[in-house]
């Protein structure tokens, strides 16, 4: 039995990565390396304002005296970050006025991956930022959101016509120097997302951002900032994919999310870039920093990750719960498959009084892979009647693959209550001979097995994202068994 | 050679668990619409026997043959035996958690189905299936979307078998010991639900695998088989049962020493 468990993962690593093309655009880049040089290079591309430049300068001095963490449980070859090329953007991008003037050929890769940009599909009611390298490509349904008020731009964008909120919330949740990572992104990101929901307003769909690595030896540093104003509340996906490339490919994000009073802000995720062959070669390094700010009282973030690409992971989108009463939530699923590490998690820091976080992590690890659950829950002598529940499950698909729980708790006040539960599992035998004798089939039944002990993290997400995240997980796992 | 009715026929089945001998040549003949129960004392077998028919990975085949639907049953891989008509109502029903009986029961009737060569059956179709057979069964509806078998009481867990054997409509069905871990009103409701089916499907057939008498007064088998030691060493009619409670199997053993 053993033996033909393994021979499904034998056909899962076979299983393709379909997004693995590469789009033939002409690109507009910056010479390789990092420097001021360059950096004012990047700054002048983007006619951006003097403020941000000296932001990104400050930044950039930050992040030469910083050091790159070396304490997650990951092994990967070190970054040579002198060897990146930091901005490529396709040569027709300037000056878009709709999405006539878009490069075919990359609309036609966002229609490969199944973005709906084109104006006929904006039906389907989701309102879609995509980034192809560094710049923002398309905006859609911005006149709608703009009726009401709600800002949805790219953050290059925003730098330029709302210098005003950038400047108070950019970097505001997670500081340049925070770490080594976010510092490089500070220094040197390309483009992202920006939104802003106005005081009491519902933001009617489903924002949704997705993002395309395609040139070579280039760097992705997007920025996401996310404000929702008093009593306001916005859902907002994002998704991403990458060529395939037989070198590392590095990915450094920085969001950043502030909730004010009674806002609430659901931030879902699904990371499906090039893990790298079945070998372990090439693949992207995933690191990523993610933090959302409970400014306000009665305030609320939820975070939801499906992880299923990357050869590395390192990425722990957490929450700052400063406003009395306010919650954060962390909800993910991470698969490891192949020779894929993750070292991923939450920190939850409470401030306000009757705080309240929940964490629920599902942890897949098949055949060489590792998958480490971190997480932190920190309780400040403020935070009178905190509550935190953990939840941390493993699930272990063959026997040379490793699943790693590292939970810190730091609780300096006497009235909090903290609960931390972990499980580890193997799909039994038993389970799978039940499934095959109602004509289910075992890759089936691996399938079913594993959808069934991530329900809980996909009823968080979206209607759109929980399919597709179904779909990644049976692509992920399943294989192609003929 | 086997009667054109015949459903199951084994010959000289002959099957071990790591590296124990279980079964030690075991004959069998099965036709459609009958009904046989095997007793024996722990150990004997019964449970090999089940396994071994139903394809469990963990059994070994030694030597022998089994036609099942005049098809070579043990080069099927298990769910292509669920295809052909092979249920097994598992002794311990293994629990999925996370997987909703719903999502389950679905994937697997249409598993089967499509096996069968027939249409697969939408949600709507499905709601209308299980809304009549819960009825029959006497389940709550709203066990639909529990986890399978996951926090189930005994009771629950074999009224569930029956539930997806009702489904999938087998041609055979090995009920390895639906009676036990059920109090006297969970079995009447159990066997009034197999006996249902039997009525709505005359040519099913079933193998019945007890400890006890109790459940064959509910379904009246037409043959009893005696297993010790890995081999049928006796048979009889339903009234067989009576003798067994009363005087123990010891009878026997000192008829075959």
């Amino acid at each position: 039995m053993e033996k033909s468990q393994f021979d499904i993962l034998k056909n899962i690593e076979d299983s393709e990565y379909k997004y693995g093309f590469t789009t033939q655009v002409e690109n507009d880049t910056v010479p390789v390396g990092i420097s001021e040089d360059i950096i004012r290079l990047i700054s002048k591309k983007k006619n951006e304002p003097e403020f941000m430049l000296e932001f990104r300068l400050n930044a950039y001095r930050k992040w030469r005296e910083l050091e790159e963490p070396d304490w997650a449980f990951l092994k990967f070859e070190k970054v040579d970050y002198n060897a990146l090329c930091y901005y490529s953007a396709p040569k027709k991008v300037n000056d878009l006025k709709s999405l006539d003037d878009v490069d075919p050929e990359i609309l036609e890769t966002y229609k490969k991956l199944g973005i709906p940009l084109e104006e006929q599909k904006m039906l389907q009611g989701v309102a879609v930022d995509a980034v192809f390298d560094s710049v923002s490509i398309a905006t859609t349904y911005k006149k709608q959101l703009n009726d009401v008020g709600i800002i949805f731009c790219s953050i290059s964008e925003a730098v330029r016509d709302y210098p005003e909120l950038i400047k108070k919330y950019l970097a505001s949740v997670v500081s340049v120097s925070d770490n080594f990572f976010s510092a490089l992104n500070s220094a040197v990101f390309s483009d992202g997302t920006f939104v802003y929901v106005p005081e009491g307003v519902r933001c009617p769909i489903e924002l949704s951002t997705y993002f395309r690595i395609n040139a070579q030896n280039t760097g992705q540093f997007e920025r996401t900032l996310i404000i929702a104003d008093k009593g306001s509340y916005v859902s907002y996906m994002e998704g991403c994919t990458a060529p395939m490339r037989d070198e590392y490919q590095l990915h450094a994000a920085v969001v950043e999310l502030v909730a004010l009073e009674g806002a609430h802000i659901k931030y879902s995720t699904i990371q499906n870039w090039y893990p790298g062959d079945k070998n372990g070669k090439g693949g992207v390094y995933n690191f990523v920093t993610k933090r959302g700010l409970c400014e306000g009282k009665n305030s609320k973030i939820s975070w939801t990750q499906v992880e299923t690409g990357s050869a590395v992971t390192w990425k722990y989108p957490s929450c700052v719960l400063k406003g009395d009463n306010s919650v954060g939530e962390f909800h993910s699923v991470a698969v490891t498959n192949n020779y894929q590490q993750a070292d991923t998690g939450t920190k939850m820091i409470h401030v306000g009084k009757n705080t309240r976080s929940t964490i629920i992590s599902k942890g897949i690890s098949a055949l060489y892979s590792n998958n480490s659950y971190r997480g932190l829950v920190k309780i400040l002598p403020s935070a009178n009647n905190a509550r935190n529940y953990s939840q941390c499950d493993s699930m272990l698909i063959g026997n040379k693959c490793g699943a790693h729980t590292f939970p810190y708790m730091d609780v300096a006040n006497s009235t909090a209550v903290v609960e931390h539960e972990a499980t580890t599992s193997k799909i039994s035998d038993e389970q799978i001979f039940y499934c095959n004798q109602r004509g289910i089939s075992k890759e089936d039944a691996i399938s079913m097995i594993v959808n069934g002990f991530c329900k809980e993290v996909f009823n968080e997400l979206p209607m759109e994202f929980a399919v597709e995240a179904r779909q990644l997980l049976n692509v992920t796992l399943e294989g192609s068994i003929g | 050679m086997t009667d054109a009715n015949t459903i199951l026929n084994v010959n000289k089945l002959f099957a071990s668990v790591e590296d124990n001998n279980i079964l030690k040549g075991i004959d069998l003949e099965i036709k459609e619409g009958e009904v046989h129960a095997i007793m024996g004392l722990n150990g004997s077998g019964k449970s090999t026997l089940s396994n071994v028919l139903a394809g469990n990975p963990m059994y070994k085949v030694d030597s022998g043959e089994v036609l099942f639907n005049n098809k070579d049953l043990l080069s099927l891989k298990p769910e292509e035996r669920a295809g052909e008509g092979m249920f097994l109502s598992f002794q311990n029903p293994i629990e999925l958690p996370g997987v909703m009986l719903n999502y389950f029961l679905r994937t697997s009737l249409n598993e089967v189905r499509k096996y069968r060569g027939e249409k697969e059956v939408n949600l709507r179709e499905f709601k209308a299936m299980f809304d009549d057979k819960i009825k029959k069964l006497n389940f709550p509806s709203k066990i639909l979307s529990r986890s399978i078998n996951e926090g189930f009481s005994g009771g629950e867990k074999k009224r569930c078998e029956i539930l997806q054997l009702s489904f999938l409509k087998p041609k055979l069905a090995i009920l390895d010991e639906i009676d036990s871990g059920l109090d006297i009103d969970a079995l009447s409701d159990v066997a009034a639900a197999i006996n249902n089916y039997k009525e709505e499907n005359p040519k099913a057939s079933f193998l019945l695998i007890t400890h006890y008498k109790r459940l064959l007064d509910y379904i009246k088998p037409d043959k009893i088989h005696v297993l010790i030691n890995g081999k049928f060493v006796y048979e009889g009619d339903a009234t067989l049962a009576d003798k067994l409670e009363s005087d123990g199997y010891a009878w026997i053993e000192d008829m075959i020493k």
